[in-house]
């Protein structure tokens, strides 16, 4: 896809998370809003998926560790047609599917993800199955830098090394926030490309909101023969609406109407801009 | 008698939690909290803010949580390790057993937003298991304070207990419950409501529509129902379950956890070997996909309202 399609799929993506996630009065806004380019670029441009390849069992694979940004999930696949965007209107109501994290429930969605740090072990259990299966799929998982803290990532980080999974990507969302402050505040964990180059892996940073960039990063893949991959993502909590970027509150702060009309015109002037 | 006005009333216990900790630092250097990036849904903003030195963030890592509790405790503080119940008993289960239980180091685990408080996020979010894998595990206290006097009076004695102690809150505000009583000791249920037609034994979040149902059945039917508030899981008071069994009447056990392993088990045991016969019922969560909603529509779905309690009170006195 295009640079200039895809500027334009993420800006709507970005409306529709807000959309969902006013009307449900509830969601996880700002890191929805920081990882979206990245899963507009993995949907749209990188990842061998959608609904009519999903039960393949070649399917490129997307697991995503932070679970709680689900709404950036939801409208990248309804978007991709694994259901009808109108199913997001059930969002977190009773008996709706459409809950505040992935669930195996909804179309497109590979793992019940949500409590941190299960993402990166499902994606390195998964690759070893490609590489004994001798297939080709890929992996990719999605971290928030916030849950690195959470062992079982360290723990898995080994374990892809050693299997020699360059059919592994993981991307860390890297926004400088959770949720009680600057993650280097609450356990700082830089430098990030040093330890994961200690561990084995193939690390590059990029711009997490560039989406040349990261089409180029993807493109990549794998960065060296024999070892995982490792993307660091520098990217703004909020992005995109200038009151919530960088604002330690739109953790999962929900917008007020006018606040919700605000950031539908300043998304819709981004857009006129492309 | 709870109305609307007294149940507006009351605080999250939460709160009640934060201010008496607050209040206990003050005196005492060695009261610590330890977070796991759970300092604002704890309530412990302004625990940090005014007590920065008695405070320690671990970032996202619950288990290493537990374990660096533990080492603290072992040295005589006074910890109080605080993250969602849902991770802080699963992910950190083997750290409260070997770390914290086993090896009797005292720290006061505080499991915030539990059973199904989290609603909409959904099952990673619930805790339905932790008070079937904690009894399970020997040494340590169990606690699930109702309301806001339940809850200064737990971690005032939570405080200076040295032994290990599990406090499960919920987030919702809770009302004072209507009690003469003004003692509270671990192991000792809390009377909230005499009667003789049946008896009706829950715990945290539940005593509330626990206790609105036996106001629903005495105003609708003249049936008097017991109403208390178990506090402490473990060690369970059998004294007082074996007082209310005696006169025969039906039990209802009330519990925002898994059908199995929770309160209503430890009764029926107690009550099975101890050869009571009354008529008996556990509701809870049964066994299957948590239905999705938020706290108020999955008790509503499961029961565990003040229209499912009356229901399955009538159910149980066949009438
Ligand atoms: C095991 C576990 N512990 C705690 C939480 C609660 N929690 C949800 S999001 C979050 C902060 C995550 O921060 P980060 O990974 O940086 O995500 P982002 O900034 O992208 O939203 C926390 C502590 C959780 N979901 N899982
Ligand atoms: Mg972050």
């Amino acid at each position: 896809m295009s640079e200039q399609e895809l500027a334009r799929l993420s800006v709507e993506y970005r409306k529709k998370i807000l959309k969902y996630i006013y009307k449900a009065k509830a969601g996880h806004t700002g890191g929805s809003l920081s990882c979206i380019d990245i899963l507009n670029v993995l949907y749209n441009d990188v990842m061998n998926v959608g609904p009519e390849n999903f039960s393949s069992p070649d399917r490129d694979r997307y697991i995503q560790s932070k679970g709680h940004t689900v709404e950036a999930l939801f409208v990248v696949l309804a978007d991709k047609g694994f259901f009808p965007e109108s199913d997001l209107e059930t969002l977190c109501q009773y008996k709706s599917h459409y809950i505040g994290h992935p669930t195996r429930k909804v179309h497109g969605v590979e793992q019940n993800t949500g409590a941190l740090g299960h993402g990166l072990s499902l994606s390195v259990g998964t690759a070893i199955s490609a590489k004994l299966d001798d297939k080709d799929f890929r992996v990719f998982t999605l971290l928030g830098d916030g849950e690195l803290p959470e062992g079982s990532n360290w723990e898995a980080a080994l374990t892809a090394s050693h299997y020699k999974l360059d059919n592994l990507c993981a991307i860390i969302d890297c926004n400088g926030l959770q949720i009680s402050g600057p993650t280097a505040e609450v356990c700082n964990t830089e430098p990030l490309d040093a330890k994961f180059e200690a561990f084995g892996w193939s690390v590059r940073q990029v711009d997490g909101h560039n989406l040349k960039e990261l089409q180029d990063t993807f493109a990549a893949l794998p960065f060296e023969q024999g070892k995982p991959s490792m993307v660091i993502a520098r990217t703004i909590k909020g992005k995109g609406v200038s009151y919530m970027e960088n604002q330690l509150k739109w953790h999962h702060g929900v917008p007020s109407a006018e606040q919700y009309e605000q950031a539908v015109v300043e998304l819709d002037a981004a857009c006129a801009e492309i | 008698m709870l109305t609307e006005k007294s149940i507006a009333a009351g605080q999250a216990n939460l709160e009640v939690f934060s201010e008496t900790l607050q209040a206990l630092a003050v005196y005492d250097r060695d009261i610590l909290v330890v977070t796991s990036d759970s300092r604002g849904s704890g309530k412990l903003g302004p625990f940090g803010v005014k007590f920065p030195k008695q405070t320690v963030e671990i970032g996202i890592a619950e288990q290493n949580l537990v374990g660096v509790a533990a080492g603290l405790a072992s040295t005589g503080k006074k910890v109080f390790a605080v993250s969602p119940a849902c991770f802080l008993t699963a992910r950190a289960l083997e750290q409260i057993k070997n770390d914290v239980a086993y090896s009797d180091n005292p720290v006061k685990l505080v499991g915030i937003s539990a059973g199904v408080s989290y609603g909409a996020l959904g099952t990673t979010h619930h805790s339905l298991h932790d008070f079937a894998v904690l009894r399970a595990i020997n040494n340590i206290t169990i606690v699930a304070p109702a309301d806001n006097f339940e809850t200064e009076q737990a971690i005032r004695l939570a405080a200076e207990a040295d032994y290990p102690v599990y406090l499960r809150f919920g987030k919702k505000a809770m009302p004072l419950l209507n009690s003469e009583e003004t003692t509270f000791e671990f192991g000792k249920g809390r009377v909230v409501k005499n009667g003789g037609d049946l008896t009706l034994i829950a715990t945290g979040e539940t005593v509330l529509p626990a206790l609105k149902a036996a106001q629903k059945l005495e105003m609708e039917s003249g049936i008097q129902a017991a109403v208390i508030s178990m506090h402490t899981i473990k060690p369970l008071d059998y004294k007082l379950l074996h007082e209310f069994a005696a006169n025969g009447k039906p039990i209802i056990t009330v519990e925002e956890h898994s059908v199995y392993g929770g309160l209503g088990e430890a009764c029926a045991s107690y009550l099975m070997q101890n050869n009571f016969h009354n008529r008996f019922k556990i509701m809870a969560i049964p066994d299957e996909y948590t239905v999705t909603g938020s706290q108020e529509e999955i008790f509503n779905h499961y029961g565990l309202s003040e229209d499912g309690i009356a229901r399955e009170a009538m159910t149980l006195l066949g009438t």
